[in-house]
């Protein structure tokens, strides 16, 4: 535990230093920010209610983008420079190395939403607004969040080549994102309820919605366990041959 | 801390890096590695650190096994990959506090560990800058000061000299010297010079396989073979003193060599020298060289190593 959390100091560090996290939270904020309060449509006024619920509709899609492009070199960029030597010749594993890194991901996620909670104070100030759901909704944010990271990990861990993570990390995500849900219409039976499971969008809004289900729990931590033990795999494979 | 390497076998999909390759280094030793490209030092060097699991075989780093124990002896080496790698966005202080934590250094203890180290490794002015900015040679140090900073006991340098000028070379050299009196050290190079300079052991490997393992003195003499002298004599016709020569009991063959000198081997176990000398006085032609040719660490490397 200890060597994680080295590791998670020095890869948050390194969010900060580079930049990255500001860029992140200024652009996420904006962003979420505008279609929140000003884009007209679908805003806060708009909709004429004391409720987060714009916010949490476009911080979903937003992050689902942001997060591949922190993810993409955490893995990559260390095969690319060697540095996955250095690391893996102290006394780390893969498994805590992996874990570090997504933990340092998910803490500054974590900061970024935080940074949106004057907003939730806001509108708690103009009219009553459903508290549970505003908390449940953020939890589902955080574990959506978590599942997309490890999913970048994993598709860092694979290539030497940042772009190529970023992209695989879209086009798996686009997969959770949308294409279950609409594959799950086009089958029936057994495999439609499967696709229907593996929808993403579907546990989300169970979440949001205030509903905290053991299933939709299970189905996050599945992919956060499995994209993680996927990525550990894969820096393990040096040995096979 | 002793290493032993017990026939260990390493596979790059069919390609066979490492065949059965077992040797020991003890507590104070420097060990050299010698060996062409692709000969499997570096693939050698990554499995006693434990990031390359070998196919076969077993290494034991003090009483710890890499198979069972790979955290307890990545504990006890300090590793310098090939090509130095760093995190270069991150400042010098960051970077050695950071390895240091890895390394299972108490948190009072790591601030001054790292001083020490930044010192102990000449990098006082660069210690604010971050690695990327610093030029090679800096580089190098840094990445000595990272493998040092848990005071290990064990050494691993993958071409600690690459790339530096002979300065910082001999700087290293002397470093790499004085840590060698109390801790086992392993290290590889392209430059025989180096290996003879810094070395007790020289371990030369080819194929995978160990193809010679001895002082730099030994391995010389066991490639020395028979008797070589560059003969100048002078006093006579060439063709005619070639002949002679030719007809001593002692000597095998003698070839022309550059500025009317010959070149003679003499028989297995023998040595010409007086007998060139008696002929010369019988003649009453004179001597004007009599050197013998001693062959260096670089001929043994090329007669081991070259495909035949």
């Amino acid at each position: 535990m200890k060597q994680i959390l080295i590791i998670t100091k020095k890869e948050l560090n390194s969010y900060f230093d580079s930049l990255m996290a500001y860029i992140l939270i200024v652009v996420f904020l904006g962003f979420t920010g505008f279609f929140t309060w000003l884009y007209g449509n679908s805003d806060v006024f708009f909709i004429n209610q004391a409720s987060l619920k714009p916010f949490f509709s476009i911080a979903y899609w937003s992050l689902f983008i942001f997060i591949p492009a922190l993810t993409m070199k955490q893995i990559a960029e260390e095969i690319k420079t060697g540095t996955i030597e250095l690391i893996l010749s102290k006394p780390v594993n893969e498994w805590q190395w992996v874990s570090g890194k997504f933990l340092a991901t998910f803490l500054l996620i974590v900061i970024t939403l935080a940074l949106t909670l004057p907003w939730y104070i806001t509108i708690a100030n103009i009219g009553p607004i459903d508290h549970g759901s505003v908390w449940t909704g953020y939890l589902g944010l955080l574990l959506m969040s978590a599942a997309y990271i490890s999913i970048g990990i994993f598709t860092s861990s694979i290539t030497n080549n940042q772009i190529v993570a970023f992209l695989l990390a879209l086009v798996i995500g686009i997969f959770f994102q949308i294409l279950f849900g609409i594959l799950a219409h086009a089958f029936s039976g057994a495999v439609g309820n499967v696709l229907a499971f593996a929808d993403m969008n579907i546990h989300y809004q169970n979440i949001t919605r205030g509903v905290i289900d053991s299933k939709d729990l299970i189905y996050f931590f599945t992919i956060i366990i499995l994209a993680l033990a996927a990525s550990e795999l894969s820096l393990l494979k040096r040995n096979l041959n | 801390m002793n290493i032993v390497v017990e026939n260990i076998t390493k596979m790059y999909g069919s390609q066979k890096a490492l065949d059965n390759l077992s040797f020991k280094v003890k507590t104070g030793e420097i060990l050299g590695f010698l060996g062409p490209n692709g000969a499997g030092k570096t693939t050698t060097m990554k499995a006693i650190t434990g990031y390359l699991t070998p196919n076969q075989g077993d290494i034991k780093v003090g009483r710890y096994s890499v198979l069972e124990n790979a955290e307890e002896v990545k504990k006890q080496i300090g590793y310098l990959p090939e090509h130095n790698p760093l995190y270069l966005d991150m400042p010098v202080i960051d970077y050695l506090k950071f390895i240091g934590e890895l390394q299972g250094i108490n948190k009072e203890k790591i601030n001054e560990r790292v001083k020490e180290m930044i010192l102990t490794v000449g990098l006082d002015k660069e210690k604010h800058k971050k690695i990327g900015e610093l030029s090679k040679g800096y580089r190098q140090r840094v990445g000595l000061a990272q493998a040092l900073i848990h005071n290990p006991q064990v050494l691993i340098f993958d071409e600690p000299t690459t790339g530096l000028d002979p300065n910082q070379i001999i700087e290293i050299r002397e470093l790499i010297k004085k840590i060698g009196k109390e801790k086992t050290v392993i290290l590889s190079s392209h430059i025989l010079a180096e290996v003879e300079a810094t070395c007790d052991r020289v371990l030369i490997i080819n194929n995978g396989k160990i193809v010679a393992d001895g002082t730099a003195e030994e391995l010389r003499k066991k490639a020395q073979g028979n008797e070589v002298l560059k003969v100048g004599i002078a006093g006579s016709d060439k063709n005619e003193i070639f002949e002679r020569l030719k007809q001593l009991s002692t000597i095998q063959t003698v070839d022309y060599a550059e500025n009317d000198l010959f070149e003679v081997e003499s028989k297995a176990g023998q040595s010409s020298a007086k007998a060139i000398f008696e002929l010369c006085v019988q003649k009453g032609w004179y001597l004007t060289q009599l050197t013998p040719i001693e062959k260096n660490l670089e001929d043994v490397f090329r007669e081991l190593t070259l495909e035949k």
